[in-house]
């Protein structure tokens, strides 16, 4: 069913439909709307969950870990600064293959303080074990929530799942969005049951000391789960489009009109919307232009990333992040993926945009297709003001 | 994948030390033992068993190689031994 609703609102909904028994979150702009949803559901007798009111991200996380861990799905939601609380627990729920989802309403660090959107919290945990996908629009961020359970729960994963939203942009926007109904979803994502839980009548220890001949093979144990989640990801997805009637085809990149461009442009997150305006504009005027969407940053699909750009003259990678002193992170992993192959773009650059929720626009897009030449650039950012820019302290 | 996850509650009996030993680890050589116990009294891992004279070894599955049984030993009936040379042997 067709609803007009906000972003927080949709996914909160979306949450209620995979009906999780534990729910604990502490607010944080831009994601407060969500648990804040869930948490009126929960009161009104709507979703029967446990709402563990905590007083910080360590121990929102550590509730749902504790939640999975016992046997009952968990949901917890975060951003920014909050993510970062939440960081030893989150490597903690991967090491220990739990389960869970987890929204991260994408904002940026401090210091200075900032609330709004860019992906730097994300993406600074890019190495936690997580399967992470990045949202489009409100619609993708409902659908990504039910997938991702699905996902994680399966007994050949049973890895932590964060969907990235970018904050405010969808958090906080309106958008008409395509409910599922509670029993298309009762049919996809099945009750959770556990490959191992606490429980006092089969007591197990988790998480315990894993000395030098044991440690190495957890973290293999792990990457080579998430090559195998390159696999599975599309079977799941194209599981969820046969249910739910969309086209997310394997969940990993979306190509919009690559196949004939000169100039492609990679992206993620709502900036998508953007950069896909812009070229419907330039592509009336005989541009041959195309953007590259990545859905699935981790596990990077680097070889579905090399077969959709391998015959694309020139590639912009826009990262709505930074990773200070190198590439930004976005820009590596394109780079990575042709490295050492015979196919390859001539020109990879690299623009870093919107950071701190400054205004990615049509002409910041237009820019950085009127940039991306012959010559290579790295780290050129975008709509930057130089007048801000001191050589020296104070003046 | 999985690698090593969970692990079901033992008694510290089930959790085997013995791979922490480094280089030596302790002989007994059970020819001149008289049987006074000072290296099953000393041992802090309590992992020394045996009854009457020459009849006592260590369990080298929780043996740390410490060293303390070969020191209290008052016939010198306990060396140590580095660990491959008595793997050769064998």
């Amino acid at each position: 069913m067709k609803e007009y609703l906000e972003g927080s609102r949709a996914v909160a909904q979306a949450v209620k439909l995979c009906k999780p028994g534990v729910i604990s979150a502490y607010p944080i702009t831009p994601q407060t709307h969500i648990v804040e949803e869930l948490a009126q559901m929960v009161s009104n007798g709507e979703l029967k969950s446990q709402f563990v009111n905590v007083e910080s991200e360590h121990s929102a996380a550590s509730v749902v870990l504790g939640g999975v861990a016992a046997g009952v799905r968990s949901f917890t939601a975060t951003s920014s600064q909050g993510l970062f609380y939440m960081g030893e627990v989150i490597f903690n729920i991967a090491g220990m293959r739990l389960p869970l989802v987890l929204t991260c309403a994408n904002r940026a660090i401090s210091a200075p303080i900032n609330i709004w959107n860019d992906q730097q919290d994300s993406l600074s945990l890019r190495d936690a074990g997580w399967i992470q996908l990045y949202a489009e629009n409100v619609q993708e961020a409902v659908d990504f929530h039910i997938l991702g359970y699905r996902l994680s729960e399966d007994h050949s994963v049973m890895l932590p799942v964060m969907v990235c939203m970018d904050g405010f942009i969808l958090t906080h926007g309106m958008e008409t969005v395509d409910m599922p109904q509670d029993a298309e979803v009762d049919k996809f994502l099945p009750a959770y049951k556990p490959l191992y839980k606490l429980d006092p009548t089969d007591p197990i220890s988790m998480g315990l000391l894993a000395d030098p001949d044991y440690y190495m093979e957890t973290r293999f144990a792990i990457e080579d789960t998430m090559k195998d989640v390159l696999g599975f990801l599309p079977k799941v997805s194209r599981e969820f489009n046969a249910c739910f009637g969309r086209d997310y085809k394997d969940c990993l990149i979306e190509e919009y009109l690559v196949k004939d461009a000169d100039k492609v442009i990679v992206a993620m997150g709502s900036v998508c919307g953007t950069i896909k305006e812009t070229i419907d504009e330039l592509r009336k005027k005989g541009k041959k232009i195309g953007l590259l969407k990545i859905i699935s940053f981790r596990p990077f699909p680097y070889q579905a990333v090399y077969e959709a750009l391998k015959n694309t003259k020139q590639v912009a990678v826009l990262d709505k992040a930074v990773s200070l002193g190198a590439y930004a992170p976005l820009a590596v992993e394109i780079k990575a993926a042709f490295f050492g192959k015979k196919k390859s773009p001539k020109v990879i650059s690299s623009f870093v945009a919107g950071l701190g929720g400054r205004d990615i626009t049509l002409s910041s897009i237009k820019e950085i297709f009127k940039k991306l030449s012959v010559k290579e650039v790295n780290l050129e950012f975008i709509d930057l003001k130089p007048e801000l820019l001191k050589e020296e302290y104070g003046g | 994948m999985f690698g090593p996850l969970t692990v079901k509650p033992v008694k510290s009996r089930g959790d085997k030390t013995g791979c922490w030993r480094v280089q030596l680890k302790p002989k007994y050589l059970q020819k001149n033992c008289i049987g006074c116990k000072m290296c099953v009294y000393i041992c802090p891992e309590d992992c020394i068993k045996g009854k009457e004279k020459n009849t006592f070894m260590p369990d080298y599955d929780f043996c740390k190689g410490c060293g303390l049984c070969a020191i209290v030993c008052p016939k010198q009936d306990i060396v140590m031994v580095k660990e491959e040379q008595e793997e050769d042997k064998k």
